[in-house]
């Protein structure tokens, strides 16, 4: 049962935002005896309500409140209004994440060290390693229930995976298999195993993905710990004359201004919200925004090196069939400076339904060389590429007072170019990915642009230095001490993994350090 | 749905003979469009019916699936067909019509063959109107559930189990 708190109530920790950061660690928090109140922009969906159709799960589920776009990459052309293709609603975007749960290489948490310095990109390290977060790590897989880790078996590969595999095992590849997915395939939890139904993005009906909207949540909530306000739009943190947070503005589910004290405020809005929220709070005493005395808040926005390959057949594949990312060739996520860029990538199984390939196949594009494509569509196999872009200080998201929103808070704008790295590694994962379906005997290969973003990250990163970024090695601002950052937007840099399992190690972590500092009564 | 079949409306005799061809693809008459045919048969409201036709040709052309009949593509636009939409496409198709005769023909139907269609849009795509008629076809024509069949699409499956035990794995080629 949800514990209601009262508004008054300067003890609790107050956590805006309820997926992967959020909702991780409203649970941890509550099961440490801690009082939370999570405050989530959307409402309440669970499996029995998501809908299996592309367009009608779309409305339902995507956050599609005001925004804009600019800089040269194509999304700000051909979907101005959506730079992220992410969801507002109890359980955040892990109602929409396929599942993939990759450990960062050890590596990657040093991308200044093991890149070197590369022009244009303001690269650093992570104040955190590899070695740090094993522990954190087996935490988080444990939890979600992730295939191919523990004792948990892989996922069975559809017909794209079989595509895929086969097509990489003639070029050589390694590391090919049915990937580490938070997706249930025993009996043996409290999650129904995966039926092979597809539809991954718009919310699994059987509950057999990991989403902290029927996980985490009702888990904190049955602690009695824990209270989540639904459809609570949080406008503005607020401070007393000491600089610490004393709690946040937000408009309820009527559209009420209401103020909920707090202990200590965690951040967790997803990278877009999170920079606007902290720059939509800017007071006297902190003019560019709260936490921002580095000026980084809002910049290094990263989206990952993404792209599609889909490949045309002359016999049906049926891509769509089963697990959407239940497949993954991880020979290129290494280091290897020789390709011509810096950082890796992986590719993974992708598929969309009819209705969203003709939306994402190549936007504004019409004809026949368009529609001959469409007309190949159960012959097609999908494949979608992962890499590690690099962080420039120049792509960031910023908010714009002249463009409200319904509540008349300043929207964001997302900035964002590629950076030559990013374009390089690009150029190779379309080549690998066009040879790994010629060697099975595509008749038609062709690339698809990248999608608005699912992986935002980086807009209020960690540091070792407070003039270099946001937060602290516990996503502990530099400047506010009880004031934390716990979603995707802590991140230094983006390595080549799917973010989710490393949002959540470290949700898991900043509990126990929240926890810790409580005791401590340092925060 | 106000597509109507001939049954429903108008014989196929009386359908022809009410009405006119506009070029090779479509019957007008008053108050409807048609397939030469009568296969299918489609009422105006607020549209002229030249103006509908002219609508589904440049719909079939701008995605042209040689495997989808007409009626998905009359689907598609039926909803400009109303008070409010109606003035906007009327004057979009007279400026079509306006740049095919520029190029010599008698209208934009009046062109015989795709690929001279196809060059007229080439020359308004960037057209608002372009725009917003090949913006809407992504799912006007697309997210129709009766299309997805044509293009071997199934669609949700949850409520029949999923694929689990109905052939996720069945590829037997490779």
């Amino acid at each position: 049962m949800a514990a209601p708190f009262a508004l008054n109530d300067n003890s609790v920790v107050v956590i805006i935002g309820t997926g992967a950061g959020g909702g991780t660690l409203a649970n941890e928090l509550a099961q440490k005896g801690i009082s939370v109140v999570a405050l989530e922009a959307g409402g309440r969906y669970l499996p029995q309500d998501y809908v299996n159709d592309e367009w009608e799960s779309f409305g339902q589920l995507a956050w599609l409140d005001k925004r804009t776009t600019s800089g040269d990459w194509r999304v700000a052309n051909d979907f101005s209004g959506l730079p992220a293709w992410i969801v507002k609603a109890v359980g955040g975007t892990t109602t929409h994440w396929a599942g993939a749960s990759l450990r960062f290489q050890d590596h990657e948490w040093k991308a200044l060290t093991n890149y070197g310095a590369v022009e244009g990109a303001n690269l650093l390290d992570w104040p955190i390693d590899g070695a740090e977060m094993a522990q954190w790590y087996d935490k988080a897989e444990e939890k979600m229930g992730v295939t191919q880790t523990g004792d948990r078996p892989a996922l069975p590969g559809n017909n794209n995976y079989q595509v895929l595999a086969k097509g990489a095992a003639a070029l050589g590849y390694q590391t090919v298999h049915t990937g580490k997915m938070a997706i249930q395939t025993r009996e043996d939890g409290y999650r129904t195993p995966c039926q092979q139904t597809g539809f991954c993005f718009q919310g699994c009906k059987w509950g057999s993905k990991w989403s902290t909207a029927y996980t985490e949540i009702p888990d904190g909530e049955a602690t009695g710990n824990l209270e989540v306000r639904e459809r609570a739009h949080v406008a503005k943190i607020e401070h007393d004359e000491t600089g610490k947070v004393t709690g946040v503005t937000y408009f309820d589910a009527d559209g009420v201004s209401q103020f909920q004290a707090a202990r200590i405020v965690c951040v967790a809005g997803n990278t877009i919200e999170s920079p606007r929220l902290l720059l939509n709070s800017a007071s006297e005493m902190f003019p560019a925004g709260l936490a921002n005395s580095s000026d980084q808040v809002g910049r290094n926005y990263m989206r990952h090196v993404t792209g599609s390959v889909y490949g045309v057949f002359d016999k049906p594949v049926k891509m769509w069939r089963g697990t959407t990312m239940a497949g993954i060739v991880q020979d290129e996520a290494r280091l290897d400076p020789s390709r011509g860029f810096v950082g890796g990538y992986e590719l993974e199984t992708l598929s969309l339904g009819l209705p969203f390939m003709a939306a994402f196949l190549d936007p504004g594009s019409w004809g026949r060389e368009f529609t001959s494509a469409l007309d190949s569509y159960e012959n097609m196999a999908g494949m979608w590429i992962v890499g590690e872009d690099m962080p420039q200080a120049s792509n960031r998201v910023t908010v714009n007072a002249d463009i409200p929103d319904q509540f008349g808070l300043p929207s964001p704008n997302v900035h964002f170019s590629d950076h030559p790295n990013d374009v390089a590694m690009r150029n190779h994962a379309y080549a690998q990915g066009i040879a790994i379906y010629d060697a099975v005997g595509a008749v038609r290969s062709f690339p698809t642009p990248p999608y608005p973003s699912t992986h935002n990250l980086g807009t209020n990163r960690m540091s070792a230095n407070a003039a270099d970024g946001v937060c602290n090695g516990n996503g502990q601002t530099h400047d506010i001490a009880n004031l934390f950052i716990s979603d995707g937007s802590q991140f230094t840099t983006g390595a080549a993994e799917n973010p989710t399992l490393t949002i959540v190690a470290l949700a898991i972590r900043q509990a126990d350090f929240i926890a810790a500092q409580m005791s401590a009564g340092t925060i | 749905m106000t597509l109507q079949t001939s049954k429903a409306g108008l014989t196929r005799r009386q359908l022809l003979s009410s009405a006119v061809a506009a070029g090779a693809t479509f019957v007008v008459g008053a108050g409807f469009v048609a397939a030469p045919d009568a296969a299918w048969a489609t009422e105006t409201v607020a549209l002229t019916p030249e103006t509908m036709a002219t609508l589904i040709q440049m719909a079939r052309d701008i995605y042209p699936h040689d495997r989808i009949g007409d009626e998905y593509y009359v689907v598609a636009v039926k909803g400009y067909d109303t008070a409010e939409a109606a003035p906007g496409i009327e004057e979009g198709i007279a400026a079509l019509n306006a740049a095919a005769m520029t190029a010599g023909y008698a209208s934009y139907l009046g062109a015989g063959w795709e690929k001279d269609r196809v060059a007229l849009l080439r020359g308004i795509e960037t057209t608002p109107f372009f725009q917003q008629i090949r913006g809407g076809l992504v799912t006007g024509l697309y997210n129709q559930k009766a299309v997805w069949p044509l293009f071997g699409y199934e669609g949700e499956s949850f409520s029949q189990g999923g694929y689990l035990t109905r052939g996720f794995d069945d590829i037997n080629w490779l």
